[in-house]
């Protein structure tokens, strides 16, 4: 059952995070679902048993018809997430979503500081997020700050820490960047070090002993550094539905960078059929498509073979294990990336690539 | 299903004569398609047994432990449910899903 549906209403967003996990050519999904479109798919997806919703992207502000969408969903019964980076945001708007019946917002935020922050998503947006994020609390929304962790602002896991507490959230996520399109393209520029990790983590286990209830903090690991994938989306079409902006369907945001693999798009078909039968969402069901290591593995129920789209970026075949497992005989690629991570040290060097359209000096 | 880690609550644990009220942060209710009762809060859900979904239904703010208790058995016919119901309030209060009222 997609207990998850996440609607990336747009792939357009006025900021250039350069670890964005929207495609790299993502200008070229310019063809996105009209407003009946989408409500459609909110109500196939409710009869379907899908409960949480996030209205994602790109930045989902930047549609004028997300009151309406809130609207609808909350009729239809959904718990009603808003994941944005507060651009786009105002108080007026905010009441018109809080009357909509919108439930939670889920606020990004890059540095504790406007300085690192204009650098890191190619604008100076930080006073406007700090504002919209106390006017978020002062709506009474519950809320979740969203730090995306790399190398450039893992050093201020503690000043984070007490600018959320100041902030009044109830939930903060450290979200250790996930290493696919523009963060990959980044990548060694983003990837913090070892012992970067294990201070921030260290700062994390201090903040939750002395904050008990009063908030909680989501570390999300890096799986670079672990020895075993991540149980990624609990199963390929176990629980997670994404819609892309041109309704594209997808087991998880990243998977159409997947080669081969037919994504069924719900302008074509229903999403009864898009979820219990399209070959795009019965690829990697169960675990009948497994390879060795993981079809002999007595831990394959747990993690589910770990990360399709990261076993395709490094193998060519998703159907391989997750190069971060130890049993994986591609792990040697992901220790490469580490060992260099190690050499260049804590300091960020080299220019970032923004996220950009690839026609902009790419 | 989704629960985080939580840390231990910070309020002493609720007793018999301990006015229970739901945690505003979660939505409690009947969903069809699961034929279950459901909490669901910021980026989680957590489906709830048959049991559960009925202690919880019967929190309104205003009863006690010891009220529920007498509530469903008298709605189940059942003996003396108060060791389990308040079993089950001090696993939920651990969880965040209620909160104590003096
Ligand atoms: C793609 S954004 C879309 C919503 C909005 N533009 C924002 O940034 O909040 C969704 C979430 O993914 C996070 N994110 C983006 N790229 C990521 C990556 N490579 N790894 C982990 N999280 C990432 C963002 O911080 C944000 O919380
Ligand atoms: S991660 Fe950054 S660039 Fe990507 S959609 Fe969100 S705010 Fe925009
Ligand atoms: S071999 Fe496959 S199933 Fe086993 S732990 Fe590694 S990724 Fe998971």
């Amino acid at each position: 059952m997609p207990l998850w549906l996440v609607l990336e209403l747009t792939y357009k967003c006025p900021l250039k995070c350069p670890w964005c996990n929207n495609p790299v050519d993502f200008d070229k999904y310019r063809n996105e679902l009209t407003t009946e479109e989408w409500k459609a798919v909110l109500r196939e997806g409710r009869r379907l048993g899908a409960l949480q919703l996030g209205f994602s992207g790109g930045e989902p502000m930047l549609r004028p018809d997300l009151e309406e969408l809130v609207g609808e969903a909350d009729r239809l019964g959904y718990y009603t997430n808003l994941i944005t980076s507060g651009v786009g945001l105002n108080p007026q708007r905010l009441a018109a979503l809080k009357a909509a019946g919108l439930k939670q917002v889920q606020l990004s935020l890059q540095a504790c500081d406007s300085e690192l922050n204009a650098k890191l998503v190619g604008l100076d947006v930080w006073a406007h997020k700090i504002a919209i994020a106390r006017e978020i609390k002062a709506q009474g929304f519950p809320m979740v700050l969203n730090v995306p962790v790399s190398r450039f602002n893992i050093d201020q896991t503690e000043a984070l820490i007490e600018l959320a507490e100041d902030l009044g959230v109830e939930y903060l996520e450290f979200a250790n960047l996930q290493y696919y399109n523009w963060a990959m393209l980044n990548r060694s520029e983003l990837l913090p070090t070892r012992e970067q990790l294990a201070r921030s983590e260290a700062a994390v286990r201090a903040a939750r002993a002395r904050l008990g209830r009063k908030m909680t903090i989501y570390f999300v690991i890096p799986d670079y550094y672990d020895g075993r994938p991540k149980a990624c989306m609990n199963g390929w079409g176990a629980i997670h539905l994404t819609i892309a902006p041109d309704g594209t369907a997808l087991p998880c945001q990243e998977a159409r960078l997947i080669e081969g693999v037919d994504f069924p798009n719900v302008r074509d078909g229903g999403l009864d059929w898009i979820w219990k039968e399209s070959p795009g969402f019965q690829k990697f069901r169960g675990d009948g498509w497994m390879k060795d290591p993981c079809r002999s593995c007595d831990e394959r129920a747990k993690d589910f073979g770990g990360c399709r789209c990261q076993a395709f970026l490094f193998t060519g075949d998703a159907a391989n294990a997750d190069p971060v497992c130890s049993k994986s005989p591609h792990r040697h690629l992901i220790d490469a990336a580490l060992a260099q991570a190690a050499e260049r040290g804590d300091a960020c060097r080299a220019p970032l690539q923004m996220r950009a359209r690839q026609t902009e000096g790419m | 299903m989704f629960a985080p880690d939580l840390p231990p609550a910070d309020l002493p644990p609720p007793g018999l004569r301990t006015v229970i009220e739901m945690n505003p942060m979660y939505l409690f209710r009947w969903e069809e398609p699961q034929q279950a009762f459901v909490l669901l809060y910021p980026e989680g859900v957590v489906k709830l047994n048959g049991p559960a979904g009925a202690i919880l239904g019967a929190v309104d703010g205003e009863r006690s432990v010891a009220d529920i208790a007498a509530l469903l058995s008298a709605r189940y016919g059942d003996a003396d449910l108060s060791s389990d119901v308040l079993e089950f309030m001090e696993t939920a209060h651990a969880q965040g899903w209620i909160r104590t009222k003096s």
